[in-house]
């Protein structure tokens, strides 16, 4: 690891001003990816400026019904929130399905949305990459790819987004505060990660100098109909080849909701309005779902080594959503598919 | 002056309680809890396994909570507590989990064993498992190469009352 100096900001309006006056820093929290990552020295902060005592560990209801959930609330807390557990669960079980217990001890909610991806060559400093050093070129596209992305992807990276909560997030239409020098705003998950095009080093909108204090939930969290189904090399604590998360709600057996993202298949979550819209009003079938499956993966491109990715995602998705219909979330404890 | 400066490590005073007793270090902020831990106190019960968090050899309690000390620096726990395995027999009398894992020969090399002991702490502690899909799922940040797996799992239970 590069030596670097070391400060504690002492509240949010602290931290921006660290972070406006010293433009090589870095924030940490939870530091579960970003120390990581000083470690392979692709990332090499002159300063990190430690906001993990700010007050940022509430979660509250909102006028609305929603919720409001503090930047540095750590993953595990939030997975285990009874709020959470009963309201949104699809929150909870997407969180579980990713790490490990000690790391979602350690990492924080804000944190979550800005670890960068696992592509091994963005990780390998003696190899060219884009992400890592703009204008390098991407090792991956012509190189070992299987767990690459198969949307959104450019001609200058392919790398995936690794987070599994944001998958869950992003189809519950949650919304990211942000503080910065310019104050505060907020804005849709959904726009929060960006895809590659010719910029994939940036993978996010915050602005320099900004910096999350909250996501918040709308007041619709599809507790009846969900299901987040992860598939991976093994058992637990991998990260995704795919995942899904499927929220719907049903009068009888007709949609009246969907809501459907994707995870390892693009740089952020991926969802498709145009799927969704065709799933309302339809009935609860494999058919139905197939057809939104079609939706979700129009475009998708495959790389040398994960063509699999494409059939695999139409059939996560068919499933998922038939478990979100029937009630039947997956379990991240016991493995077996329903 | 200012360059002189730069060039000697600011060193940042940090007062951890490992294992009941108060420390305080003077570290660099570079240093991770799992090098503060083994290099600047001794305690080399906790290990370092791959360094980067995929193994949980380094696994310790920090505030009662299970954490990989391999990715904490160590001057973000200033007043932390910190339990190793070092600190988890009680008067000479052996860790319940200690016990378990002995009476059921859950190790082979046992590198991974403090880690595991400590993640089986907190997991504990945590209340989340309740049968032994939960408990592997929950136990799955610990790697055991020698593939110990199903006697840590039979530890375990036994630590938790279960038959």
């Amino acid at each position: 690891m590069i030596n670097f100096q070391y400060s504690r900001a002492t509240d949010v309006a602290d931290a921006i001003l660290l972070l406006s006056a010293h433009p090589g820093a870095k924030l940490i929290a939870g530091g579960t990816n970003l120390i990581d990552l000083m470690k392979e020295n692709v990332e090499e902060p002159s300063r990190l400026i430690d906001i993990s005592r700010l007050p940022l560990r509430k979660i509250e209801e909102t006028a609305d019904g929603g919720l409001r959930i503090g930047a540095l609330v750590p993953n595990s807390d939030l997975a285990y929130h009874p709020l959470i557990e009963q309201r949104y669960p699809l929150v909870a079980s997407a969180i579980l399905a990713g790490a490990s217990a000690q790391l979602r001890n350690m990492a924080s909610v804000g944190g979550n949305l800005m670890q960068r991806t696992r592509c091994a060559y963005f990780y390998d400093t003696a190899t060219p990459c884009n992400k890592r050093t703009p204008g390098s070129g991407c090792s991956a596209i012509d190189g070992l790819n299987r767990n690459h992305a198969i949307l959104g992807t450019s001609a200058s990276c392919i790398a995936t987004n690794p987070s599994d909560m944001s998958v869950a997030l992003a189809a519950l239409g949650a919304r990211v505060h942000i503080a910065g020098p310019s104050g505060e705003r907020t804005m849709a998950l959904a726009d929060f990660h960006r895809l590659p095009v010719d910029t994939p080093h940036i993978d996010t909108n915050l602005d320099i100098g900004e910096i999350i204090t909250a996501i918040e939930l709308p007041p619709r969290g599809f507790a009846h109909h969900y299901s987040y189904l992860k598939i991976r090399d093994r058992l637990s604590y991998a990260f995704a080849l795919v995942s899904v998360a499927a929220a719907l709600e049903l009068e009888g057996n007709a949609i009246s909701e969907a809501r459907v993202a994707l995870g390892g298949v693009a740089h952020k979550p991926w969802r498709s309005l145009e799927a969704e819209t065709a799933l309302r009003g339809q009935a609860a079938t494999a058919d139905h779902f197939s057809r939104a499956a079609d939706l979700l993966l129009q475009g998708a491109q495959a790389y040398s080594h994960n063509s699999f990715k494409i059939e695999l995602a139409r059939r996560a998705i068919v499933r998922t959503l038939m478990q979100a219909a029937n009630a039947t979330p997956q379990s991240q404890a016991h493995k077996k598919i329903a | 002056m200012a360059d002189a400066a730069n060039q000697i490590a600011n060193r940042i005073p940090t007062n951890l309680v490992v294992n009941g007793v108060g420390r305080t270090l003077d570290l660099v902020p570079w240093t991770t809890l799992l090098d503060a831990l083994r290099d600047h106190l001794g305690l080399t019960g906790t290990k370092k396994g791959c360094d980067h968090g995929q193994c949980g050899a380094c696994t310790v309690l920090v505030d009662g909570r299970r954490v990989n000390s391999c990715l904490t620096l160590a001057v973000m726990k200033d007043g932390a507590e910190i339990t190793t395995v070092e600190g988890l027999a009680r008067d000479g009398a052996l860790h319940p989990l200690q016990q378990a894992f002995i009476d059921h020969d859950a190790f082979q090399c046992g590198y991974c064993t403090p880690g595991q002991i400590c993640s089986a702490t907190g997991l504990l502690a945590e209340g989340h498992a309740s049968d032994a899909d939960e408990i592997r799922e929950l136990m799955s940040g610990n790697l055991c190469r020698c593939g110990a797996y199903p006697n840590i799992v039979a530890a375990i239970q036994q630590a938790m009352g279960q038959p």
